[in-house]
């Protein structure tokens, strides 16, 4: 408390290491559009299986392909998926949670009680549901991830949202006349706007994570675009003779979750700093 | 039973909060402390028990049969706090454990000190609840704190502080939360509890008027020290320090037929009690004192007896003999 | 009392009802015709005439749905297309897995956050607080299928110690299949155990501000014993809350881990029945899969009445 007092103005810790994580990643994204070492799909049958700077930094996966690009090139297939998604959950969940808010009664009732529905399917199963109709890909993904996350911004969206409707100046634009969804988008949505950015970057931390597993499963990017999880899957057959497959994509997996979780407690700490807690 | 603080100062960081803090309470006697909100009258009490917030630091000697409790290890300390000094906190709505019946909240004191069984720990509880003049007692004991009222539960403390039986029993702001006629119920109570067990009692009040009719000795408080000791009919008749003066002046009247009291500011104090970094040089209530002279401002004045069993603080005390 | 029972009850079938009205439509009515997707594109028409009579194409699709609810009531759930059997025989199979594997990550992942939760908010700011803190930061961050990998590179391929591929079942000894499951539940549980560590630290955090750990402590009681005797009942219900939202990432876990150790338990048979895209056995497993969920989330709901005796007194 002392040291907050000295120096309000210095950024929290966790904001700093989490926005440094994810920089890098969404950096790493972006490069991998332009430059890998070698193509991420080039195979290379003589130089398989290959250990870590035997044949480039990382090694070689069964293919011969290089595991560095694959890597730097699963970092937008990953990244791309997660904020696809988040942007999906948090449009359709915003819109029904500040549209409870708004309305109340009935609606509000159905809308809770559609996400409490929604919040039924894990994103992994809705995922399984999607695949059977469309086939895998990114659009399943994202729908499957957007659709499990809807509840969550939902929920959170409601719940400040009805905060701010009982705040004075909500209650004088009530009283001047002015429409509940004139409301919402001058008053209620942008005082809201900081809870749901902390949101956002936790269910950026989480929609990675369950994209790992979607394509670890086989239901997310086709081949031959790379993945992380896809990576950790063919690793699995080799875990006898090639174990280094199974380490590098499950760091980067675990480091960009924790970039954006970090950088999720840090935003939430600048936003309020009286709590200091976990969610 | 005797306890003795003597030189009690409680720190946090550089800040004291706590300072010059001295006094003794024999066998069965009844000390008041008085002071506004503010004055570090609950610190005080927390520094005696040894249960301070995290960070504070507590100097001087807190003794107890001339044991002294600050130099006490924690595990040793455990022995003494409940079972020789009870304390009665102020808020009864939240002073009890809300997911715990209120029969196994007294009993739990009991087990943990004599370590008696869970049947005999528990007769023993319903005849304290009993002894509170809780109402349908065998009923209540399985009762949750949200069940009962404000003054039940405050009964409930009371049981709970009584039940390992200390020899001393620190009752802060007890009746501050509750209604002037249930106030007056739990004071009769705690004092006709304190005779019967011949307990000795610290009672803390903002209220003049509660201490005036509860104790034979009162300790004047502001802004973190002593302001004036000595017995209550003397305290009250002739104070000896301009503070305790406007303690007096502000005595809320208490219009008889209603039982409420007309809320009144401090009269004659205008301003507030300075927190602890922000002491003035000199006396702590120069600035708001209405008998403050050039003189008071310097040096803060030093403790000093003009009586016996009488002292007070302020250089100005003699022109109020 | 009894009618907030009641109403917790209803609000639970009625999610149930609902989310099976979303698989029906997710997997019976928007894909197309399954008999068309089971036998491919060059099926002559009377072949695929024979299968809809068969699987009960040609009824209207609201009593196909009803004869799926009311079946499920009997216990008849259809026959797999793929294995030939009875889909009630093949789930409780597969339940005998998934449900105690779920069970013990549960077990694990709680006490292992009680634990570590509790010591870090009575260390409040210690190294040891900060270590506990940054385990869970780090358990949030690792997927749960990487850690299974991670076990069975560790104890199987190098130690030796387990075998990794298959299960052997209750028939081969309770003690057995347990041990089969250990691996597996511990990687479902380390992600888990390091949410609710986070929770459990924040909410004891909480209560020891609370005015009635003082009195507690007054009364003479050690730290230790007011932590664990008036701090932690009273923390426990966010701790529950988020235990109940978890449930949803453990069937997610459960698919994933099960696959991953070979495990025959209903997330493998989800993933396989997608594969071979037999849909009476999806169907069922989906459903069941989400009811775990929302009875997961029912089971909070009592266990809030159980843990709150104010919530109880509101009825």
């Amino acid at each position: 408390m002392s040291a907050a007092l000295e120096s309000p103005r210095r950024p929290p810790p966790a904001l700093v290491a989490g926005g440094a994580i994810t920089a890098a990643f969404i950096l790493l994204a972006l490069i991998s559009r332009i430059w890998t070492p070698e193509s991420p799909t080039r195979i290379h049958i003589a130089l398989r299986l290959k250990p870590p700077l035997a044949a480039g930094l990382l090694g070689t996966d069964p293919f011969g392909r290089d595991v560095l690009s694959m890597l730097m090139a699963g970092t937008w297939t990953s990244l791309s998926t997660a904020f696809l998604a988040v942007a999906l959950g948090l449009l359709l969940g915003v819109a029904l949670g500040t549209a409870a808010a708004a309305l109340r009664g009935r609606f509000e009732e159905a809308a809770m009680r559609s996400a409490d529905v929604i919040f039924a399917f894990p994103a992994l199963i809705t995922a399984i549901m999607v695949t059977n109709i469309f086939g895998p890909g990114q659009a399943t993904a994202v729908t499957a991830i957007g659709v499990f996350i809807i509840p969550v911004f939902a929920r959170v969206a409601r719940a400040s949202a009805l905060q701010i409707w009982a705040r004075d100046y909500c209650l004088a634009a009530r009283a001047a006349g002015k429409g509940r969804l004139a409301i919402s988008l001058e008053h209620v949505i942008p005082n809201i706007a900081g809870t749901l950015l902390v949101q956002a970057t936790i269910q950026l931390a989480l929609a990675i994570l369950i994209e790992a597993g979607l394509s670890f499963l086989g239901l997310g990017l086709p081949p031959p675009t790379p993945s992380w999880g896809r990576m950790l899957n063919d690793a699995q057959t080799f875990l006898d003779s090639a174990p280094w497959l199974a380490v590098a994509p499950g760091v980067a997996i675990a480091l960009a979750v924790l970039g954006f979780n970090l950088l999720g407690d840090g935003l939430r700490d600048l936003f309020d700093p009286r709590r200091d807690r976990a969610p | 039973m005797s306890l003795a603080v003597e030189n009690l100062a409680v720190h946090l960081g550089a800040r004291a909060l706590l300072a010059d803090m001295s006094f003794r309470l024999e066998n069965g006697a009844t000390l008041g402390i008085v002071g506004e909100s503010g004055s570090g009258k609950s610190l005080l009490a927390l520094a005696i028990i040894g249960l301070l917030p995290e960070g504070m630091q507590a100097q001087g000697r807190v003794l107890l049969d001339g044991e002294d409790l600050l130099a006490l290890p924690e595990s040793a300390l455990c022995h003494r706090r409940g079972a020789r000094i009870g304390m009665i906190f102020q808020e009864p709505a939240t002073a009890l454990n809300p997911a715990m019946r209120i029969g196994e909240q007294i009993a739990e004191g009991l087990i943990w000190h004599r370590r008696i069984d869970a049947a005999a720990a528990r007769a023993e509880s319903l005849r304290l609840l009993d002894h509170v003049r809780m109402p349908d007692a065998q009923r209540r004991f399985a009762f949750y704190p949200h069940e009962l009222s404000g003054g039940q539960r405050q009964r409930v403390g009371i049981a709970i502080a009584l039940a390992p039986e200390p020899e001393l029993l620190i009752a802060d702001e007890p009746t501050t939360a509750l209604d002037v006629t249930v106030e007056s119920e739990i004071l009769d109570l705690l004092a006709e509890l304190v005779a019967e067990a011949r307990m000795s009692l610290i009672l803390i009040s903002h209220d003049l008027g509660i201490i005036a009719g509860m104790t034979e000795r009162c300790l004047v408080m502001y802004a973190g020290t002593r302001f004036e000791e000595g017995p209550k009919e003397r305290i009250l008749r002739k104070p000896l320090n301009p503070y305790t003066l406007g303690l007096l002046a502000a005595l809320p009247e208490r219009a008889p037929a209603t039982g409420e009291r007309r809320a009144r500011r401090l009269a004659g104090i205008p301003g507030n009690v300075p927190s602890a970094g922000r002491l003035p040089p000199g006396c702590r209530f120069a600035d708001r004192c209405a008998m403050a002279i050039a003189a008071c401002r310097p040096v803060e004045p030093a403790w000093r007896a003009l009586e016996p069993g009488h002292g007070v603080r302020c250089i100005r005390a003699e022109t109020l003999l | 009392m009894l009618r907030l029972l009641l109403g917790r009850l209803g609000s639970f079938i009625v999610t149930l009802l609902a989310a099976s009205v979303v698989v029906f439509i997710l997997l019976d009515i928007l894909p197309g015709d399954p008999a068309a997707i089971l036998l491919g594109t060059s099926a002559r028409p009377d072949t695929l005439a024979a299968l809809h009579h068969q699987l009960g194409l040609d009824r209207p699709l609201i009593l196909q749905y009803l004869a799926w609810i009311g079946g499920a009531f009997t216990g008849d759930f259809g026959t797999s297309i793929t294995y030939g059997v009875p889909v009630s025989g093949l789930i409780a199979d597969r339940l005998a897995l998934t449900l105690p594997l779920a069970l013990l990550a549960i077990l694990i992942s709680t006490s292992l956050a009680l634990l570590l939760g509790v010591t870090a908010a009575a260390n409040r700011d210690r190294a040891i607080d900060r270590a506990v803190q940054g385990f869970a930061q780090l358990g949030i961050a690792v997927p749960d299928f990487w850690i299974g990998l991670l076990l069975i590179l560790l104890f199987s391929t190098s130690l030796n110690w387990f075998s990794a591929g298959g299960w052997s079942g209750w028939s081969a000894g309770a003690g057995k299949a347990l041990a089969g499951l250990i691996l597996p539940a511990i990687a479902l549980a380390l992600p888990q155990a390091g949410v609710l560590t986070r929770v459990t630290r924040a909410a004891v955090l909480d209560v020891l501000a609370e005015d009635f750990i003082r009195t507690a402590r007054a009364k003479g009681l050690d730290r230790r014993t007011a932590l664990w005797r008036h701090a932690l009942p009273n923390a426990l219900l966010p701790v529950v809350t988020i235990l109940g939202l978890q449930v949803s990432f453990l069937v997610a876990g459960a698919v994933l881990v099960e696959n991953v150790f070979s495990l025959p338990g209903l997330g493998r048979l989800a993933y396989l029945a997608l594969s071979q895209r037999d849909l009476i056995v999806l169907r069922n497993v989906v459903m069941l899969l989400a009811a775990m969920v929302i009875l997961a989330n029912f089971i909070v709901d009592l266990l809030y009445l159980i843990l709150d005796p104010r919530l109880r007194a509101r009825s």
